[in-house]
Formats: structure tokens, sequence, C-alpha cells
């Protein structure tokens, strides 16, 4: 299935680009996903914390992903 | 109905007046308002500027969720927040809160509770641009 990635922050330079288009397993989890792209990307293990955010609300790990969401990296935020 | 929230997020210079004009109303007691400043120095290190972005539709949204949270649990009659993206000097204003209530105790824990909520939740980042180059704050132990 494909989706689109948005990375803000820190994280639009470890991946590389701000979005990208990707193609995933259907069945894929927050957390499964996770674990892909730090494997592709491992620079991103070395973030305090590294959140998900599917079509603009935070996702827990088994939260599953469908065909078309837009996810985006959510680095520690630092607004204020 | 009355609009008790009113959450902005801008590249323009933020109005304190606009803020506290939005809470203002014949019922509350009293307004506070929270004003975020650009400070010059980080861990003794001189800082020229911030530089701010956000995902801008789920950030507009997290606000609204707490203020919305804000007046639910303290008794508070209206809240605003607005925060501003893009590079900020030193002195200028990234985020004010105002809150108003019958009584000056709910408004000052509304608005603590909001500047520090916002800090964990909204999606918005900072970079620290110094003489010698730039970091994104808290993004690395």
């Amino acid at each position: 299935m494909k989706v689109k990635l948005l990375s803000f922050g820190i994280t639009k330079e470890m991946v590389g680009s701000f979005e990208k288009n990707l193609e995933l397993p259907s069945g894929t989890t927050v957390e499964g996903f996770l674990e892909i792209l730090k494997s592709e990307y491992p620079a991103l293990k070395k973030l305090t914390s590294l959140r998900i955010a599917v079509n603009e609300e935070y996702a827990e790990g088994n939260h599953e992903i469908m065909e078309r969401d837009e996810i985006v990296l959510v680095p520690p935020v630092s607004g204020g | 109905m009355e609009q008790h929230i009113n959450i902005k997020l801008t590249q323009t210079v933020l109005s304190l007046e606009a803020c506290s004009a939005f809470v203002s109303a014949d019922n509350v007691g009293g307004i506070v308002n929270f004003v975020g400043t650009v400070r010059n120095q980080t861990k003794g290190k001189k800082v020229l500027k911030l530089d701010f972005e956000a995902y801008e539709p789920m950030a507009v949204s997290e606000m609204a969720k707490i203020a919305q949270q804000a007046i639910e649990k303290y008794e508070v009659h209206k809240m605003a927040i607005h925060h501003r993206i893009g590079m900020l000097e030193v002195g200028e204003i990234p985020v004010i809160i105002a809150a108003s209530s019958a009584h000056r105790k709910a408004a000052f824990e509304a608005c603590q509770y909001a500047i520090d909520t916002l800090k964990e939740t909204v999606p918005i980042w900072k970079r620290e641009v110094f003489e010698d180059g730039e970091v994104w704050v808290s993004a690395t132990p």
C-alpha cells in the first residue's frame, strides 16, 4: 500500500527529505513502521523520542496504517 | 454559539491586545496573559535567532485541544493561544496565551497548564541559530 511520509524538524535531515512516498506491506502497524524506518535511517535512533502522527493525530504503536495515510515523524517538540 | 477558544498559528507578529480582547468579558474578574519571548542565550551560549516550524493543521488542532481541556479542567471562561512560526529575533514573541476567569486562580492555573502542555504535545519545532551553527532544540540527548 502507498502512504505519504512527512518529516519535520531534525527528522527531515535524518531521512533526507521533507516528503516521501512509501510502499508498505498492508497491515503494517505504527510500531512496525518505526522499526522499518529506524533500520533504513539509523540516525533516527539517536532521538530523545520519536512519535508518529497519522492523519493529524498521534497514533499508538498498535495502530494499523492504511492505504494513503499521511504519516508524520514527530521528533521532540519544542514550541513556545 | 459563542466561541470560547481562539487559536492562531501565523508567520506575522502576534498581538497581546488581540488575545486579551478575545478573552475579555463582563463576567470575568481577571485575565492572565503568558507571553513567551526569544531569549538571547541558552546554557551560556549566545543565541542570534530562533527558527520555528510546525506541522500546521495538527499544531492548530492540538492547541485547540489544550484550550478546550484548560476550560474544562479549570473554571476558565475563555482562552486564546497564538503561536508564531518562521525566523524570530531575540526579544520577539513566539507565543501568547490568554485566559480569563471569574476568579484569578483559575486563569493563572489554566495559563500554566496550557504552556506546559503546548511544550509537550504541539508539533512545533525550533532551531537555535548561534554564531557558529544551528541546533534543533531538545532533539537528541
